[in-house]
């Protein structure tokens, strides 16, 4: 066996230059058994390495890497939350405060309205009252002047009467008798 | 020109290690191709930076990452995770010695069936070992499925137990066949462009466009295959191990 696959110097030239000859007598080089320990020792060597950087360096990096940028992506999102909540919150103080603002302006408006009704109103009152003391000592004042108007008329009425007695007859009645027949013809 | 599909499978020892018993230990091709694929996926996994926003490379290295994670979730469950880097360093392995494989004039490391036995047979025993650790006595219950009727129990024990230890032979062989019959078919077709063209000539060279073509179509798929045979051998290491830590199922 040794000296099929010894001689490691000599053994690769051969292999070139006659591809059929020489160690490929077995054939095929896959099932070549004299090959077999030499592949399994390099394949337990590389693979045992390939798993000790894969386990305590590859994995951990690039795991690392990707967690971190997993970690970042839900800070950041995290923050964006509580900024948009925080803008919520301002929008809704910011509503209310305007709502409230609103309901004040128009409680101060209802308030300034009645205030001015009720004053338009008392003076509304007072004027009439004053009116209607105005219209009350008018009429007392044309109730006055008629009574004098009318005794006036009697008096006129009398002299007239005198008078027209007088022409008539050429007597003077007596003012007794002229104020009385007046005074019953003024009811008649 | 002779058409030796065989030759790219050959083994050159490059210089000796030692001795074990009467068998020497050379450093050869395979060895170095083996020592290409840890070092490309090392410069990939640690050279690729971690950054925020990641680069190409470092993209490359997390959908590695991401991929074959997602490959255990889904197949092993959430326990089958302390076998990421094992899973993960199978993966990568077979995954880019394969595809610098497909390279031409380079070596395939899984076209040897030594290589893929030795892979599957860690497997086998990682699942064995950590089955009986695990579960103890209990581990065997995956051989007696539920709700079989006693008078076939027997015969579909004896047909799980089979099954459970042919699981390396299949598991190697599927991918060392599928490496070494498609680099064989790549070259035979390549080969045969050139044999057509140097022993007809003119026309030789324009008859060698069909297989031209069949190389490429070919190559293309070698390179699908390169890729799927390492996830298959990935996927089915996971659920090989899903038995060792849920053996109930």
């Amino acid at each position: 066996m040794a000296e099929s696959h010894g001689g490691a110097k000599g053994q690769p030239a051969n292999a070139h230059t006659e591809a059929d000859g020489g160690h490929h007598s077995g054939g095929f080089p896959p099932f070549e058994s004299s090959t077999f320990a030499s592949q399994l020792v390099s394949l337990a060597i590389f693979f045992v390495v390939l798993y000790v950087i894969v386990s305590k360096l590859a994995l951990p990096k690039v795991g690392g890497a990707i967690e971190a940028r997993q970690n970042k992506i839900e800070g950041d999102l995290a923050e964006a939350q509580k900024l948009k909540d925080q803008s919520d919150a301002a929008l809704k103080a910011y509503e209310g405060e305007l709502a409230s603002a609103r309901s004040r302006a128009q409680a101060i408006g209802n308030e300034s309205r009645e205030k001015a009704n009720a004053q338009a109103e008392a003076e509304r009152k007072a004027l009439e009252q004053q009116l209607a003391n105005k219209l009350a000592e008018a009429e007392k004042t044309i109730a006055s002047t008629r009574t004098t108007a009318m005794s006036n008329v009697r008096g006129i009425a009398a002299d007239a009467a005198g008078t027209i007695v007088q022409q008539l007859t050429g007597v003077v009645p007596d003012a007794v008798s002229v104020n009385a027949a007046v005074d019953a013809s003024l009811k008649g | 020109m002779k058409i030796d599909p065989i030759h790219q499978f050959n083994i050159e020892p490059l210089f000796t290690i030692g001795h074990i018993g009467n068998q020497t230990i050379a450093f050869t091709n395979s060895s170095l191709y083996m020592l290409v694929a840890v070092a490309i996926i090392s410069l990939l996994m640690l050279a690729s930076g971690s950054q925020l926003v990641p680069g190409r490379l470092q993209s490359v290295a997390e959908i590695s990452y991401e991929f074959v994670a997602s490959t255990i979730r889904s197949t092993a469950g959430a326990e089958g995770m302390k076998f990421f880097p094992l899973i993960f360093s199978l993966f990568m392995f077979i995954c880019v010695s394969n595809l610098v494989g497909i390279i031409p004039y380079t070596f395939t490391v899984s076209s040897h069936i030594i290589v893929t036995v030795g892979l599957a047979l860690l497997v086998f025993f990682t699942v064995l070992i950590y089955g009986v650790a695990k579960n103890g006595l209990k581990f065997f219950s995956i051989f007696v499925p539920h709700g079989v009727p006693g008078y076939i129990l027997p015969l579909v024990m004896f047909i799980e137990v089979l099954s459970f230890f042919l699981r390396p032979v299949s598991h190697s062989i599927r991918l060392f066949a599928n490496m070494l019959a498609g680099h064989i078919a790549l070259k035979v077709f390549a080969g045969f462009v050139a044999m057509l063209g140097f022993s007809l000539g003119a026309i030789g060279w324009v008859g060698g466009v069909l297989p031209l073509a069949l190389t490429i179509a070919l190559y293309a798929l070698e390179i699908l295959v390169a890729f799927l045979q390492a996830y298959v051998f990935a996927i089915l290491t996971c659920i090989y191990l899903n038995d060792a830590i849920h053996p109930g199922h």
